[in-house]
C-alpha cells in the first residue's frame, strides 16, 4: 500500500529496521473506524437529547448535527462507513488469522496478572506486536460492543422489518437502553485507549506508520 | 458559530488546532498532548464547526438520505406485520404529540366535514363522517415510534386503507398517496406502504371516536412508519405519481422513515 511505501522516507533512518506491527489494512480500517465512530457517537448524543433515557442530556457543543434532523442525517450516513469498514476489518481479521493470533486465548489469570502489573507500571511494551492479556480482553470486548451497537441500532431503526432482532434485545424500548450501554462501553474504551496511547506514544506511531 | 481550521482526518496535524492551548503546557507534556490529542481534538473540531453543522453538510448528507429511501423501500416487506400488543399494554391516556401545543390542535367540525378525494381515482366523491363510520372496521394495537426515540402503544380502529383505495377505484399502480391536513401539515407515502394490511384510515382511538388531540376526524395510522408519517386531521387524499413531499420531510427528515 502507498502508506507503507511512503512511511519510511518521512521517518528516522532506523525506522525501516523496526518490525512491522500493524499492516496497512489494520491502520486504514482503524482510522476510518475512528472517524466513523466519532460521527456516530457525536450524532447519537444529539439524537439522544431529543428523548433522553436518563436524567441528563449531552451538551450540543459536543454533539454533532445541530438539531434532530441534522443529527439523524449524520447518523444514517456515517452508519454505512462504520458498517462497511467494520465488515472489511472483521473479514480480513478472520481471514488473515490476526484475530486468533493476537486476541486469543484470553486467560482470566493472565488478565489479572497483567492488570496488576499495569497498575504498578511494570508492564512491558518492548514488543508492540504482542498484546498483553488486558489488551486482548479490551480489544475483544470492544469488538463485541461494536457488534451489539450495530445489532441494537438495526433493532431501533427497523423494529418492524427485523422484529425478531428487536425481540431478541428485549423489545424496542429495551433495545434503546442496550444501544446506549454499548455506546457508553465504547466511549469508556476509547478513553482508556487514548490515555494509554499517550502514555506509550510509540504505540500511536505504530498505528500511523505501521512500525 | 466560530469557524475553525479543520482537517478531514483526525490527528493528521493536530498542531494547527490546539497549538495555542498546548503552549500553556510544559514541554514534555506538550509533546504528549500533541501526539495523543487525535480523537479528543477531532471530536471538538468536528462538532464545533459551522460547516459540518450547517446547511452545507445537510445538503450533502441528503444525498445519502435519498439512498437510504431506496434501501428502505427494498427492506420493506408487504407481508411483514408490525408486532401487536394486548389491551392492557395500551398507553392511557395516550401521548399527545405535535409541533404545537394541544390547545392549538385544529378543531374540525364533524358535521360539515368531507374527506376530499383526488388524483388517479375513479370516484372522487367527497366522504362525510357518517359514511366513513359505516365502512367495515378493522382494529389494531400497535406501537407508535416517534422519530425522537420514544414510543407508545395505542389502539386504533378504522378502515383498512387498501380496502378504501379499492372502494374509490384508486389506481394502485400509482407511486404515491398524498395527505393534506387541517392545520397545513402534509405527508406523501409510497404506494406499497399504503397497501400494507396494517395501514389504516383511522377513525377511532381505543374504540371511541378519535379525540381532537389524536387527530379528529381522521388519522392515517401506519405502524410500519415513524410517527410523523402518520398524518392527523386529514382533510384530503390524492393518489398521484409525483412526490409532493411533506412538512418534516421537506425540512430534512428522512422521506421513507420506515420501521
Amino acid at each position: 500500500m502507498t502508506i507503507e511505501a511512503a512511511a519510511p522516507a518521512s521517518m528516522a533512518p532506523d525506522a525501516a529496521a523496526r518490525p512491522l506491527v500493524h499492516p496497512g489494512w489494520v491502520r486504514v480500517t482503524h482510522w476510518v473506524n475512528a472517524l466513523a465512530m466519532l460521527m456516530m457517537i457525536g450524532s447519537g448524543w444529539q439524537i439522544y437529547d431529543a428523548s433522553p433515557l436518563f436524567d441528563f442530556v449531552f451538551s450540543p457543543q459536543i454533539a454533532l448535527g445541530n438539531w434532530l434532523a441534522g443529527a439523524l442525517l449524520w447518523h444514517f450516513a456515517a452508519m454505512w462507513l462504520l458498517v462497511v469498514n467494520g465488515i472489511v476489518y472483521v473479514a480480513l481479521g478472520l481471514a488473515s488469522g490476526r484475530f486468533r493470533a493476537k486476541l486469543f486465548p484470553i486467560r482470566p489469570r493472565e488478565v489479572l496478572r497483567d492488570f496488576v502489573a499495569a497498575l504498578r507500571g511494570k508492564l512491558s511494551h518492548d514488543d508492540l506486536s504482542v498484546y498483553n492479556a488486558v489488551q486482548k480482553l479490551l480489544y475483544a470486548g470492544v469488538l463485541l460492543a461494536g457488534l451489539v451497537i450495530v445489532l441494537t441500532g438495526i433493532s431501533i431503526w427497523k423494529p418492524v422489518q427485523f422484529w425478531w432482532l428487536t425481540a431478541f434485545f428485549g423489545g424496542y424500548d429495551t433495545a434503546r437502553y442496550v444501544h446506549f450501554a454499548a455506546m457508553a462501553a465504547i466511549v469508556a474504551f476509547v478513553f482508556v485507549h487514548v490515555v494509554l496511547a499517550l502514555i506509550v506514544p510509540k504505540s500511536l506511531r505504530a498505528m500511523i506508520v505501521g512500525r | 458559530m466560530m469557524a475553525r481550521p479543520r482537517k478531514p482526518i483526525p490527528g493528521v496535524d493536530a498542531r494547527d488546532l490546539i497549538g495555542d492551548g498546548a503552549k500553556l503546557l510544559p514541554a514534555p507534556s506538550r509533546r504528549l498532548f500533541l501526539r495523543g490529542i487525535v480523537s479528543v481534538g477531532a471530536l471538538a473540531t468536528l462538532t464545533g464547526c459551522d460547516i459540518i453543522d450547517g446547511s452545507t453538510a445537510e445538503n450533502a448528507l441528503r444525498v445519502v438520505s435519498n439512498f437510504n429511501d431506496w434501501v428502505q423501500a427494498r427492506l420493506f416487506n408487504r407481508h411483514t406485520l408490525a408486532p401487536t400488543y394486548s389491551e392492557s399494554q395500551v398507553m392511557r391516556p395516550f401521548r399527545f404529540n405535535a409541533y404545537y401545543d394541544e390547545d392549538d390542535a385544529p378543531e374540525v367540525d364533524g358535521d360539515t366535514y368531507r374527506l376530499q378525494i383526488g388524483g388517479l381515482v375513479d370516484n372522487k366523491k367527497p366522504w362525510s363522517l357518517p359514511e366513513l363510520y359505516k365502512l367495515p372496521e378493522v382494529s389494531q394495537i400497535t406501537r407508535l415510534v416517534c422519530v425522537e426515540g420514544w414510543s407508545a402503544i395505542g389502539s386504533w380502529q378504522g378502515v383498512r386503507l387498501s380496502d378504501f383505495l379499492k372502494l374509490i377505484g384508486a389506481d394502485t399502480r400509482a407511486k404515491y398517496v398524498w395527505f393534506q391536513c387541517a392545520e397545513g401539515y402534509s405527508n406523501t407515502i409510497d404506494m406499497p406502504t399504503a397497501l400494507h394490511p396494517q395501514t389504516q384510515l383511522t377513525l377511532k382511538f381505543d374504540h371511541k371516536i378519535l379525540p381532537q388531540a389524536y387527530g379528529f376526524p381522521i388519522r392515517i395510522r401506519i405502524p410500519t412508519k415513524l410517527g410523523f408519517k402518520n398524518p392527523k386531521y386529514v382533510t384530503a387524499m390524492w393518489v398521484q405519481n409525483n412526490d409532493a413531499g411533506g412538512y418534516w420531510e421537506n425540512q430534512g427528515y428522512n422521506w421513507f422513515s420506515g420501521l
